[in-house]
């Protein structure tokens, strides 16, 4: 659920940009998990667009989200270096350690494609993963 | 006396850290050495490289330090700067990595930092672009056009009152797989960057500049934004600020990424007209990659218009940080003249396969790029050679592919991929792209020998009433990929093709 009164703040902090709803929802997305349809319904209003228009803007971005996932979160990348080396091959064994507890997220590509596979969790980032590593990694968060 | 405490120098670049960077260093200043943060040297297998006085020791774990310390350590590499992957090099662009702390003025400015940008600001901005021109520098985002061209297109087109600003905007949406040149470009010398965007804004007349970065990559962002806050005394009255994306692949073509900006959907734009003359907010814009603009600083020092020039092959000057990834040996980035061929690059300076079993592929030039087979190594790095070979340079990205690869599978990968990214606008690479899953799973499971319950449907005026064999569907896939190739707005449609088409060419048994 978002706080209108944070997020009026939000907005007020980018308003003076050019072009400001990207950095107003990456905000908004750090601060409440999620862009839902009242915090698009606010960001509209504040900008003086339709809020199809920022419902469009929101759903076509994987960075934003309808609505929060609590979960832990593991971003695996799985574009072709890391396919190049052999990350395939770890993705049932990280699946069946995330199970329903942690959100294992697919990325393509953290730019670590000479010593992948690679993972993100929040900022840190984890290069030569092995089965054993991914799963450790998993099953630490 | 006390001795003074021995210095330590260490990558703070993204993979250095993925790698275990940070315990290293720690471990270091516990046991009482003076820890440096650098920027990388490049040399990925070696991370994290530990630097005392000018020798290397890779890949460190903190259990090394006391033998690294003591000289006992089998880690050691000899000189760093001797190094055959180092020495083997013609670095302009990537002159200061692992030599500079990439947040130090006082380095850069030690290394030559600023004086492009003094030189170029005593010049008139004509005099500028003709260096850039002179240069033979062309855009190392992939499509290879010649900056001081675009530049001077910029210069030249008026204002008006719906357009009264130009914008200089670096795209730093680095998202094709085997690429890091710009990562690492923006994480270890951040000056550079913000200089070339400097002496563009200033050759165009420009005032203000955007640097759109992947939200995948928050160490960069965080190392640009600092070094913009350091520097903007010394570029203004230009300013910069740092634009972070939100996980599409497409918003790396450039009118998709000026929508992002200007906060929209990253749709593709229809060209013309062209972003030199209405690009960001409708107003003309300068939108070159990150290497582009990284490389004028060195150009518009005294005599490296000239310099930059004489180097490479044909119609490709200067040189390309070519990035080597995948399953490789020894791989990382390799800054040379273009002209290098790919056996060079991936046997002699990559080692062949991290994995030890034989090369079957290179893909060149990231997920839109073809797939090269050990037969068309010889091929030299060239603008123009690749495009006869019905290949692509891209942004430089080597990405190596040892014997167990499934092509047919590499192949499905890069539709796949194209229906995930299509922003959607043009039909040949939305639909095309799904359609051309559909076709390869179908080619691949053994094709299909009758119509299906949906076809044989009387109203199905259209539909195919017999069964297609494999060469049906293999005509049909090649008329799929022409649809694309020549239908879609932007490369991502249009060349998704390449790494398809040359799968199938090269490795026909893996589509059966």
């Amino acid at each position: 659920m978002t706080d209108a009164a944070r997020l009026t703040a939000i907005i007020a902090d980018h308003a003076h940009r050019e072009g400001p709803l990207l950095p107003i929802l990456h905000d908004c997305q750090h601060a409440f998990g999620c862009v839902d349809a009242a915090a698009e319904a606010q960001i509209a209003k504040a900008l003086n667009l339709s809020r199809a228009e920022v419902h469009g803007v929101v759903s076509f971005y994987h960075d934003f989200t309808p609505t929060p996932d609590p979960r832990p979160a593991v971003e695996l990348c799985r574009a072709e270096a890391c396919q190049a080396r052999g990350v395939e091959a770890l993705v049932a064994a990280a699946t069946g350690a995330a199970g329903s507890r942690v959100n294992l997220k697919t990325v393509y590509c953290l730019g670590l494609c000479s010593a992948g596979p690679a993972a993100r969790v929040g900022d840190a980032l984890h290069a030569r993963l092995d089965e054993t590593a991914l799963v450790a990694l998993v099953n630490a968060q | 006396m006390t001795p003074s405490p021995t210095k330590v120098r260490i990558s703070d670049d993204a993979l250095a850290l993925a790698c275990g960077a940070d315990g290293v260093a720690a471990a270091f200043a516990a046991a009482g050495c003076t820890v440096e943060r650098v920027s990388s040297w490049g040399m990925h297998w070696l991370e994290p490289l530990v630097d005392v006085d000018g020798l290397g020791f890779g890949p460190a774990t903190p259990a090394d330090v006391a033998a690294i310390l003591d000289g006992t350590s089998p880690k050691a590499i000899g000189r760093i700067a001797d190094h055959p992957f180092i020495a083997g090099q013609q670095r302009l662009t990537f002159a200061r990595a692992g030599r500079t702390r990439p947040t130090s003025l006082a380095d850069y400015t030690a290394t030559g930092g600023w004086a492009g940008l003094t030189r170029a600001r005593a010049m008139t901005p004509q005099a500028v672009l003709g260096e850039v021109t002179a240069s033979g520098l062309r855009g190392r985002g992939g499509a290879g056009f010649p900056a001081g061209i675009k530049w001077q297109t910029v210069a030249n087109a008026p204002l008006g009152p719906t357009h009264p600003r130009k914008y200089v905007v670096c795209n730093a949406d680095e998202g094709d797989s085997g690429t890091f040149a710009d990562r690492m470009l923006m994480e270890g010398d951040p000056f550079q960057l913000i200089e070339g965007m400097a002496i563009a804004a200033h050759a165009v007349g420009a005032g203000q500049g955007y640097i759109y970065v992947r939200s995948e990559y928050p160490h960069a962002i965080a190392k640009l934004n600092a070094a913009i806050a350091l520097a903007a005394e010394h570029i203004a009255p230009f300013a910069i600020e740092v634009r972070v994306g939100a996980g599409a692949y497409v918003c790396g073509e450039e009118t998709s990424l000026l929508n992002s900006i200007e906060g929209k959907r990253g749709e593709v734009r229809a060209k013309p007209p062209l972003p030199a003359l209405e690009g960001l907010f409708g107003c003309p814009t300068v939108v070159n990659n990150v290497l582009t603009l990284a490389a004028i600083p060195h150009i518009l020092s005294e005599g490296g218009a000239a310099l930059y020039a004489s180097l490479g092959v044909d119609r490709s000057k200067g040189t390309m940080p070519i990035q080597l990834a995948g399953n490789i040996k020894r791989g990382g980035l390799y800054e040379t003249a273009f002209g290098i061929t790919l056996d060079d690059l991936v046997n002699r300076i990559g080692g062949g396969t991290a994995s030890g079993r034989p090369v079957k592929a290179v893909q060149v030039g990231g997920p839109l790029g073809a797939y090269i087979p050990p037969a068309q190594f010889h091929l030299p790095f060239d603008y123009e050679a690749y495009t006869v070979a019905d290949a692509l340079i891209g942004h430089g990205g080597v990405t190596v592919f040892d014997d167990s690869a499934d092509m047919g599978a590499m192949a499905r990968f890069a539709f796949a991929f194209c229906a995930a990214e299509s922003c959607g606008k043009c039909t040949p690479c939305r639909i095309g792209s799904t359609r051309g899953v559909e076709l390869i799973d179908r080619i691949r499971s053994g094709g299909k020998p009758a119509a299906d319950a949906v076809e044989a449907l009387p109203q199905m005026h259209n539909a195919r009433k017999a069964g297609r064999s494999r060469a049906d569907d293999l005509q049909l896939l090649e008329d799929l990929a022409e649809t694309m190739k020549f239908g879609s707005l932007c490369a991502l449609g249009g060349f998704t093709p390449y790494p398809v088409m040359s799968a199938l060419k090269h490795w026909p048994e893996d589509f059966s």
